[in-house]
């Protein structure tokens, strides 16, 4: 058998020339994950003018970027990104390609498993390499995808023991970002892009992107209220009490969908995913789905009138009584406590 | 005679739109039958707080029928024809049926015990293999993501094996003409309108359109429709019906629901399900409530204030 390529590479998103976090996060982890795997980390990057973003990989562990940039190539397009990171694979076989779970991600890991016949995991929450026996085999050093599935409610570790790539997508803010204190020296490797008609099958008439002001996911304080706030008017008590511990507002979905709060705070499998250091759940049940977009928080407060609602399951601090009386007193105590 | 050539070339290029206009658009579309798992009731939950998958109901995944509804926006417009295909278990005829109430003019049930098992790699091979034999379209449409896998791989993964390209997050189709189609879909913050040549692969999210109800009259027509499996089951203890015949009698009456096996689509057995599959689930956990672990705090002034003392002394507020 052809010696294994160890390699593990991560797709890093641009929008704009902007990175996404997500590829940030990927290549902190794909950093250890090359480290497990005695491999090296290499960055994709794709773009025009994308020079300056192939360096910061450097900041993160890759110890080469490939580099592909041309004009053409600003705007992310199926069909020429597909089709570059399809060769790239084909000819040098890396053990591990990582790319955020994001739309442009879903849209381009899923060509490129299809035509490199590789595995490919959707939506991980967290990736670990380990030896293990699968149908009485043993196979070293696999890559473990622990991804959600079934609308949340099971958590499945998938494999990919036989094929040279396992591809994975990754969800957004559930890895953390961890630069290094020091640039690792890394390579830029330039490839030549050659268009291809197909390239040219699918154009871009026009974009419309809105700058996400609303930053949840680095936000450290997090309250957020669910639809037992009943009123919009009591959903104000939830804006107040983040207004003084300086942190964000934030609901479920039962809050978005009643008007109480924009999407674009919504946390949960559909919405953020957030890891703040105080995450206070005002009047919110903790169905899986919520649960499953700030359960990492490193405390947890839950205020609810009902004892067994699920979300004391995940509190470290649990209040049983009326949100509407409660957080109006937290308000005050901690007023009382500034002075 | 200038102008004489001019209208001729107008009139022929006016004949050339009638005639594509006058055959429209075919579309393929690619529907799956999904467990209901929004709905998780006490009923079908085990003893060890594990989900019985087995007592879910069967549902039309959502956004297929969304997928369907464009596909039959594009017919009432341009004319044309709506196929729908599903490769799943024989009960997945259910929602063929459906796809036929709906407006659709044919379904195909892509069914084999080998298929079972497979992964979105093997559902894709399969798929597009059953694509290629329908042949003759313009669009292939599929939702953006089935509710159980949750993986939204299959549409893309289709596509590449069709070698056409693709549209994902469609939000709406704004226009056809010559041989190109415009569609508005969904970005990381935003939109884009994208123009494509045909064929195209689209898949759509759940707010591109509401799908249409059933027609009581196409009810009533299709509930009959029956698949080649459903028919054999007919003739089981029955000598006097013979399933060539049964099966001729319903294609004849139009309610014959074609049915595809490995070998009906000549496929590579070493590609198709649980053996065609790289991803294998290793091992599966169900999301069972830790519970019990928190503190509780009293929610009087007094027991609010300790708390508040407790998470300034650990840095957490403050
Ligand atoms: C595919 C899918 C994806 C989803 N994605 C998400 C997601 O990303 N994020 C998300 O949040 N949800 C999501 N959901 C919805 C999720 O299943 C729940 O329906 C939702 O989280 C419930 O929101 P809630 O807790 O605000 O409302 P409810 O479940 O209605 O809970 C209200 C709670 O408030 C309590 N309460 C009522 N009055 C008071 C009071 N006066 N004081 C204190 N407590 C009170 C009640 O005891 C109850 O526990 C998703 C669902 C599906 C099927
Ligand atoms: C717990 C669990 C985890 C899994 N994780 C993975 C994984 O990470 N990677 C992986 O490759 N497979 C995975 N699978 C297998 C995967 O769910 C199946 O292959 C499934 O048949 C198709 O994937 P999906 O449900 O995610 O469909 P999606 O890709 O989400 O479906 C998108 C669209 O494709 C069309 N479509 C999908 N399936 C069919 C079909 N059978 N017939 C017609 N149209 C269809 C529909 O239009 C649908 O809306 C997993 C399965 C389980 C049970």
């Amino acid at each position: 058998m052809e010696k294994l390529n160890k390699d593990v590479w991560v797709f890093v998103e641009q929008r704009d020339g902007k990175p996404a976090d997500v590829s940030f996060e990927l290549l902190s982890k794909g950093r250890k994950l090359a480290k497990n795997l005695n491999g090296n980390l290499k960055s994709v990057v794709i773009g025009h003018d994308v020079l300056a973003l192939a360096e910061e990989t450097f900041r993160f562990g890759a110890v080469e970027a490939i580099v592909v940039d041309h004009k053409e190539l600003g705007h992310y397009r199926t069909m020429p990104y597909s089709r570059i990171i399809n060769q790239l694979i084909e000819k040098e076989k890396p053990r591990v390609m990582l790319f955020g779970a994001t739309i442009i991600g879903r849209d381009l890991a899923p060509r490129v498993a299809s035509y490199t016949k590789s595995g490919l995991t959707a939506d991980c929450t967290d990736l670990q390499v380990s030896d293990v026996q699968y149908l009485r085999k043993d196979y070293k050093d696999l890559l473990l995808q622990i991804r959600p599935a079934f609308g949340g409610n099971i958590i499945a570790t998938i494999i990919s023991p036989d094929v040279q790539t396992q591809m994975a997508t990754v969800r957004e803010g559930v890895m953390r970002m961890e630069p290094l204190e020091k640039h690792v020296k890394g390579k830029i490797r330039n490839i030549e892009y050659t268009p291809d008609p197909v390239d040219e099958l699918v154009k871009l008439i026009e974009q419309h992107r809105q700058e996400n002001k609303v930053n949840l996911k680095a936000a450290p304080i997090i309250v957020a209220g669910g639809y037992g706030m009943r009123t919009k008017a009591n959903f104000e008590l939830i804006r107040e009490l983040a207004d003084l511990l300086g942190g964000e507002v934030a609901g479920t979905r039962a809050a978005v969908d009643a008007g109480f709060i924009n999407h674009d705070r919504q946390v949960g499998q559909t919405g953020v995913t957030v890891r703040p250091k105080l995450y206070i759940a005002c009047a919110i049940s903790g169905a899986i789905q919520h649960r499953a977009g700030m359960q990492e928080a490193n405390k947890i407060i839950a205020i609810n009138s009902d004892p067994e609602a699920p979300i004391f399951g995940v509190a470290h601090y649990g209040i049983v009584g009326d949100a509407i009386e409660i957080i109006p007193r937290f308000i005050n105590v901690f007023k009382q406590k500034l002075r | 005679m200038q102008r004489c050539v001019q209208t001729g070339a107008l009139n022929q290029s006016i004949i050339l739109r009638i005639k594509k206009a006058a055959m429209g658009f075919n579309s393929i579309v690619m529907v799956k039958q999904v467990p209901d798992t929004a709905n998780i009731s006490g009923q079908v939950m085990k003893e060890d707080g594990t989900v019985n998958r087995a007592k879910l109901p069967a549902i039309f995944n959502h956004e297929d029928r969304v997928a369907i509804e464009l596909a039959l926006q594009i017919k009432d417009k341009f004319g044309g024809k709506v196929t729908a295909i599903t490769m799943g278990p024989p009960r997945a005829s259910d929602i063929l049926r459906e796809c036929l109430y709906m407006g659709a003019d044919e379904a195909y049930l892509i069914s084999d015990r080998k298929f079972a098992g497979a992964d979105t790699l093997a559902t894709s091979y399969v798929l597009s293999e059953a694509i290629k034999k329908i042949g003759g379209y313009d669009f292939v449409f599929a939702g953006r993501q089935a509710i159980d896998g949750d993986t939204a791989q299959v549409g893309p993964q289709t596509a590449e094996k069709l070698h056409i390209p693709q549209i994902t997050y469609s939000e709406e189709i704004l226009g056809i003409k010559d041989g190109s189609v415009q569609i508005k879909r969904k970005i990381d913050g935003g939109f884009e309108v994208l123009e494509s040549k045909l064929p195209l692969l689209v898949t759509v999210i759940k707010d591109a359109v509401s799908p249409r109800p059933f027609k009581a009259r196409r009810v009533m027509a299709y509930k009959n429709a029956r698949t080649l499996l459903e028919l054999e089951k007919l003739t089981e203890g029955n000598s006097l019906l013979y399933i060539d015949q049964l099966k001729d009698d319903y294609v004849n009456k139009g309610l014959y629901i074609h049915t595809l096996t490995m070998d009906d689509l000549k496929l590579d057995e070493s590609r198709c399900g649980v053996h065609g599959s790289p991803t294998k689930v290793h091992k599966v956990e169900s999301v069972v409530l830790a519970g019990g672990s928190h503190e509780m705090i009293e929610p009087t002034k007094e027991g609010i204030s300790r708390l508040i003392d407790q998470l300034l002394e650990d840095h957490i507020l403050g």
